[in-house]
């Protein structure tokens, strides 16, 4: 039949193999923790927990961008939708998030102009051709996202735009590995580490991570037999007490990563501490835009006031994120919250793990 | 009162849009042949049946690789007359136009009527033109409504899937949608897509002559494969389940999907069918698929099953099981 993208990967006679080992070494019970929501989905889209042994349990942690935005961000966006005279241009995922009173779904019907947009490019080519208007870009993503609207700054400074802006709220994966190491909340005796984010950090930004805590931490691409290969890796560090940092997708990520888009990072963006949703305050694991770009803050350029957000009452995505708690234990889920209605960001992203949960596992 | 606002969701012929028909629309107008909701109505009258279907169409751009708005409103609306079974014979048009909107596209449009018109053998016999200011539609949009008899003998409904049957798609899925998508956006790719738009009624006949047994029949339009399989499950109670390794999916198309984020199971399809048919009969209709032109990559994706009424389960690849549930709302391009 048709041949799909990626089959060679998806191989099933290397699946079963890998199954095969797995099982075989499995022996202890491990949680492994998968940090990235394209693992998350691509886990439940493959069916990989069902060809598992029991002995594994895989947690789903803080990788989805729109999950771990916090509550204040997800207001000040909409609070940047209300002003006039503005397009606020996002990625689509973000559209349905509930904010304390609203989402940018909500305030789309009310009139306001937001616009979809793929690329921040997208937004500065907005920018470009409406000069009356001010742009407002929402930036939220990891590594992966990041530099791209760094590069997106950088443009909109050679084009001499003064009505682009950006919301900064990007987050990084690192520090937050170890905010989840040094939280008592749940025991985790692997990491699968994100292969995209991976791709711009290299493999050797983990390493002060991997020699502080010596936790099993192996690099894993995103067709099932990447997955599966990497879980092999990581129950075999396990079984025989030797932790490593291991890079289990080489064809997409070196040791030291892309260099150039590390720089642009750099040039445009410096470290600050950063609030995430479910787990607070994570020193150096946000990105904002530095001073010699400040005219591109909308935080600076266009302050908003936004009233002390709330997260929804009962709401667990802050359990669910950290790995404390799985979806159907958190008292909402498939009752008041449901993808039409969803109550928190989980729920809503396609890579949010209570949307994974809900649609792929009943 | 609410002071709830109508989403795009609404629109999407996912969940949210079920809800919508199931909340506002079915109570006031609840009657036994609307209750079926099917791709069209199937009415008695003197003895004969006849199938009736309305569409209106909404597209941007309104042209676009591989048809445009004026195929897209012949294509979409002879398929839904199709689906019960009918011939279609005749078609309304019922163009609304906005002010400032070029003759020369509306020409462009109205000769991509009639030739699809002319490809799935109708002809249009009644008509509406509005002109509404500027502001007040986007550019063009289309509605139209088709009638088509239903051969004696033939019961083709949503709600008759049968433990059993074998599930034969009539090609690759997604390519409309991701070409709208790709269109719309200015996303550039190496590989060119386009859309599956087509008139089906010629391989339904093909079908229908090679099987009386035919227990359903669907165009997986809005909300794509996996929503439309849901509604056959829960309208028949019987459980679906389809196999990945089954699914043909262009390798363009898969990678744009990949790409953002979006699942194919859930894009529209302009120009494919499913059906559902005994075991028995499923390699003679197949063949008739595969006879047509628009059918030739036609493919057995899962069989029915009394476990999970109501359900679709899809068989991974690698050997795991995982729920295909209906679409929620529209599909969001992620960040990545």
């Amino acid at each position: 039949m048709t041949i799909k993208h990626s089959e060679e990967y998806r191989e099933p006679e290397l699946a079963r193999q890998l199954v095969a080992a797995i099982r075989k070494t499995s022996n202890k019970p491990v949680q492994l923790m998968e940090v990235c929501g394209t693992h998350t989905m691509s886990i439940f889209r493959h069916g990989i927990r069902d060809v598992l042994p029991q002995t594994i349990n895989l947690l789903s942690g803080p990788g989805c961008p729109v999950c771990v935005t916090s509550q204040q961000e997800i207001d000040t966006f909409i609070a940047y939708a209300r002003q006039e005279d503005t397009i606020v241009a996002t990625f689509g995922d973000l559209l349905r998030v509930p904010g304390t009173d609203s989402s940018l779904q909500k305030e789309k019907a009310e009139g306001r102009d937001i616009r979809v947009v793929y690329s921040a490019f997208d937004a500065v080519k907005m920018a470009a051709e409406q000069r009356g208007q001010r742009v407002v870009f929402l930036g939220v993503g990891f590594e992966t996202t990041a530099p791209t609207i760094a590069a997106s700054i950088l443009a909109a400074r050679d084009m001499g735009l003064e009505n682009f802006h950006v919301v900064s709220a990007h987050k990084t994966v690192p520090n937050a590995l170890e905010a989840l190491m040094a939280s008592e909340a749940v025991a985790i005796s692997g990491f699968l580490l994100p292969g995209h984010v991976s791709v711009i950090l290299g493999l050797n930004a983990y390493r002060p991570f991997f020699d502080r805590y010596q936790v099993p931490a192996v690099v894993a691409g995103f067709e099932p037999t990447d997955i599966l290969e990497a879980i092999r890796r990581l129950v075999e560090q396990i079984e025989k007490g030797r932790p490593q940092l291991a890079n289990a997708y080489p064809r997409a990520v070196s040791d030291t990563g892309n260099a150039k888009a590390r720089a642009v990072l750099d040039q445009v963006f410096e470290p600050v501490d950063a609030n995430w949703r479910g787990i607070g305050i994570i020193p150096a694991s946000g990105l904002a835009i530095r001073d010699s770009l400040a005219q591109f803050d909308a935080l600076r350029q266009v302050p908003v006031e936004v009233a002390e957000a709330r997260e929804p009452a009962g709401c667990g995505c802050g359990e669910i994120l950290t790995g404390a708690k799985i979806p159907p234990e958190c008292k909402l889920y498939r009752k008041a919250c449901t993808p039409e209605n969803p109550v928190g960001p989980c729920m809503v992203s396609s890579e949010g793990t209570c949307a994974a949960y809900y649609r792929y596992h009943g | 009162m609410t002071d709830e606002k109508i989403l795009l969701d609404h629109g999407s012929g996912g969940k949210i849009a079920h809800r919508l028909t199931a909340e506002l629309l079915l109570p006031l107008f609840d009657n036994p042949i609307l209750a079926d909701l099917h791709d069209g109505a199937v009415l008695e009258l003197d003895g004969g049946r006849i199938a009736f279907s309305t569409d209106t169409f909404t597209v941007t751009p309104l042209f676009f690789p591989g048809g445009d708005i004026g195929d897209l409103a012949v294509n979409g609306t002879v398929n839904d007359v199709a689906m019960c079974g009918a011939k279609p014979l005749f078609i309304s048009l019922a163009l609304i136009i906005e002010e400032g909107f070029p003759r020369a596209d509306l020409e462009r449009i109205l000769k991509s009527v009639r030739r699809a018109a002319d490809k799935a053998g109708v002809i249009v016999v009644t008509g509406d033109t509005k002109v509404v200011p500027k502001g007040a539609a986007d550019g063009l949009f289309i509605n139209t409504s088709g009638i088509g008899l239903i051969p004696p003998g033939l019961n083709i409904g949503s709600t008759a899937a049968q433990p059993g049957d074998h599930v034969i798609l009539s090609g690759t899925m997604a390519d409309h949608g991701m070409t709208i998508l790709t269109q719309r956006e200015g996303l550039a790719f190496d590989h060119a897509i386009e859309s599956d738009s087509a008139a089906l009624n010629h391989m339904v006949a093909g079908i229908t002559a090679a099987s009386n047994n035919v227990h359903v029949l669907r165009d997986p339009t809005r909300g794509g494969v996996g929503t439309t399989l849901n509604e056959i499950a829960q309208s028949s109670q019987a459980g679906i389940v389809i196999e990945e390794d089954r699914l043909p999916v262009r390798p363009a198309v898969a990678g744009v999907c990949e790409l953002l984020g979006f699942d194919p199971l859930y894009v529209a399809n302009e120009g494919k069918l499913l059906a559902f048919v005994p075991a028995d009969e499923s390699d003679a209709v197949l063949a008739a698929m595969r006879r047509d032109p628009h059918g030739q990559e036609a493919c057995r994706i899962g069989r029915v099953t009394g476990d999970h009424p109501g359900q679709v389960i899809l068989e991974t690849r690698v050997g795991g099981r995982r729920i295909v549930d209906m679409l929620t709302g529209e599909q969001l391009p992620r960040i990545c």
